[in-house]
């Protein structure tokens, strides 16, 4: 019996990625990958080294227009704007759409300084309320308790996991949409990564959130949905219950299980 | 499948596999041998069943064992997951497989010296062997990781459901005829009730080897061999 409770409604989609192909050079680095972000999710990318997931990431904030030779085909909709067109401001998009790195790289300055730079660069706003935003962003990051009474002491005097909690910090202090996560705990101690997976999960009801891993467990923990990519095409995308309990392909049962040669 | 990168990983998984088809030989002997114990109202092997449950009891200490470690040591995902809980799961079927064995030979000790009616065993013979062929196709079904057989399984409990019931009234005419075979009829009346439930757990088997390979449940409820259940039956009759 059908009725109206049973039909499920298709979540918003924030990114959509189509087609898109990428070349280092003469390399082709993803094929034809197509796939969703949907807004407010975490969407995780996983698959063994080399397989194109942190490339695709670099493509989301337009990360590879640092390197000359680096090439995108396709499209990648940013509520329904492509974001390759070379017309984009690539300045205002990385402002929409932040990336925290697999090692944390606070900026050699006060850990006030790591956050009100991201925001000057884009805003001008008084000191009171910069101070407002600051601590917004370092309570959005849950590391407000542990830094308020040394705002103006080095960020590098912190710990790896708070180091890395400021970096995320940093992202959410100019208010993007999307962020992109890099293997953000591949560096971090079991308690820092804890700490980082509860931030995730509570990131996810205000930003959509894309996230490269090479912990299996943690992509099952953090994520609602999974990418299982290989040799840069996209092998299987679904919701991460179903890719890590019965997933359609083969490839990603191997992966997954540790059987893949 | 093809093999794990760690091998040890395959060994555990092995391991535990094997561990359960060692359960499930132990448990078709047990019930087996508790049945021609009772038919037979032999002490000796009723005894000798007694005595082979703690075997029983260590393996699946082990296998559950095993799992847990199993788990925690290499962090399974789907079918490598679904291994682990499916062992867990069937060697506690097969552990009360066990135990109900273990009571019917219990059961024989108790009614060697009590007035017989041979007539009586008659249908507990007949559930005995439909519940040794569900035991047996539920632990080949396991084995081969075939769930059409364990779909047959599921469906045909019901023929036991069925049975359990006409041995019940069966019994209740023995009683009926003469009192002194209370007793003796009611100890059977408990076997009856324990093949039965043995049936139960193959039936579970059967649903965790679907569960095993393809990472989902039967859907529904399993089909019942009673129109009326005895035991509403009988309270109606009481009220």
């Amino acid at each position: 019996m059908t009725n109206a409770f049973n039909v499920t409604k298709p979540h918003p989609v924030k990114v959509s990625v189509r087609g898109l192909n990428f070349y280092y050079g003469s390399s082709h680095a993803l094929k034809s990958v197509s796939l969703p972000l949907n807004e407010n999710k975490v969407t995780a990318f996983i698959g063994p080294s080399g397989c194109g997931k942190s490339t695709l990431l670099r493509v989301l904030n337009r990360m590879y227009d640092l390197y000359p030779g680096h090439r995108a085909e396709g499209e990648v909709l940013l509520d329904g704007e492509n974001i390759l067109d070379p017309a984009i401001d690539v300045n205002a998009l990385r402002a929409r759409v932040g990336m925290v790195f697999q090692k944390p790289t606070p900026f050699p300055m006060s850990i006030y300084d790591n956050i009100a730079f991201g925001i000057k660069l884009y805003e001008k706003l008084p000191v009171a309320e910069l101070d407002v935003r600051v601590e917004q962003a370092l309570r959005g990051a849950a590391l407000w308790d542990e830094v308020k009474d040394k705002l103006h002491t080095s960020g590098l005097g912190l710990s790896g996991g708070q180091q890395q909690r400021l970096c995320i910090a940093r992202s959410v202090a100019v208010q993007p949409e999307v962020i992109l996560f890099d293997e953000p705990c591949s560096a971090l101690d079991p308690i820092s990564t804890a700490k980082v997976e509860e931030l995730i999960e509570e990131l996810a009801e205000e930003y959509t959130i894309a996230i490269v891993t090479h912990n299996m467990q943690q992509a099952v923990r953090v994520s609602d949905y999974t990418a299982f990519m290989y040799l840069g095409e996209l092998i299987e995308f679904g919701q991460t219950d179903d890719i890590f309990n019965k997933p359609a392909e083969k490839r990603t049962l191997d992966y997954i299980t540790g059987r893949f040669g | 499948m093809s093999d794990h990168i760690v091998k040890s990983y395959d060994r555990d998984l092995e391991n535990m596999g094997r561990h359960i088809s060692e359960m499930g030989g132990l448990a078709e002997k047990m019930l087996a041998d508790s049945m021609e114990a009772l038919i037979g109202l032999d002490s000796t092997l009723a005894h000798r069943v007694i005595a082979a449950d703690q075997r029983l009891d260590a393996l699946h200490s082990e296998i559950e064992e095993s799992a847990v470690l199993t788990i925690a040591r290499r962090q399974p995902l789907a079918v490598d997951l679904r291994e682990c809980i499916a062992a867990i799961r069937i060697s506690g079927d097969i552990e009360r497989i066990g135990d109900l064995a273990k009571n019917i030979a219990k059961r024989t000790l108790k009614i060697v010296s009590e007035l017989q009616v041979s007539r009586a065993a008659v249908g507990l013979r007949s559930m005995h062997e439909i519940a040794a062929t569900q035991l047996k196709d539920s632990l080949d079904a396991y084995a081969l990781r075939d769930i059409d057989r364990a779909r047959m399984v599921w469906e045909t409990d019901a023929d036991l459901d069925a049975l359990e019931d006409s041995v019940f009234r069966d019994l209740l005419t023995f009683m009926m005829e003469d009192p002194r075979n209370i007793t003796f009829c009611t100890h059977l009346l408990f076997c009856s009730k324990n093949l039965e439930r043995i049936g139960d757990h193959t039936t579970n088997i059967a649903e965790t080897v679907v569960y095993l390979v393809t990472g989902e449940t039967f859907p529904g409820e399993r089909p019942k061999g009673r129109g009326v259940n005895y035991v509403e039956e009988a309270g109606e009759g009481a009220q």
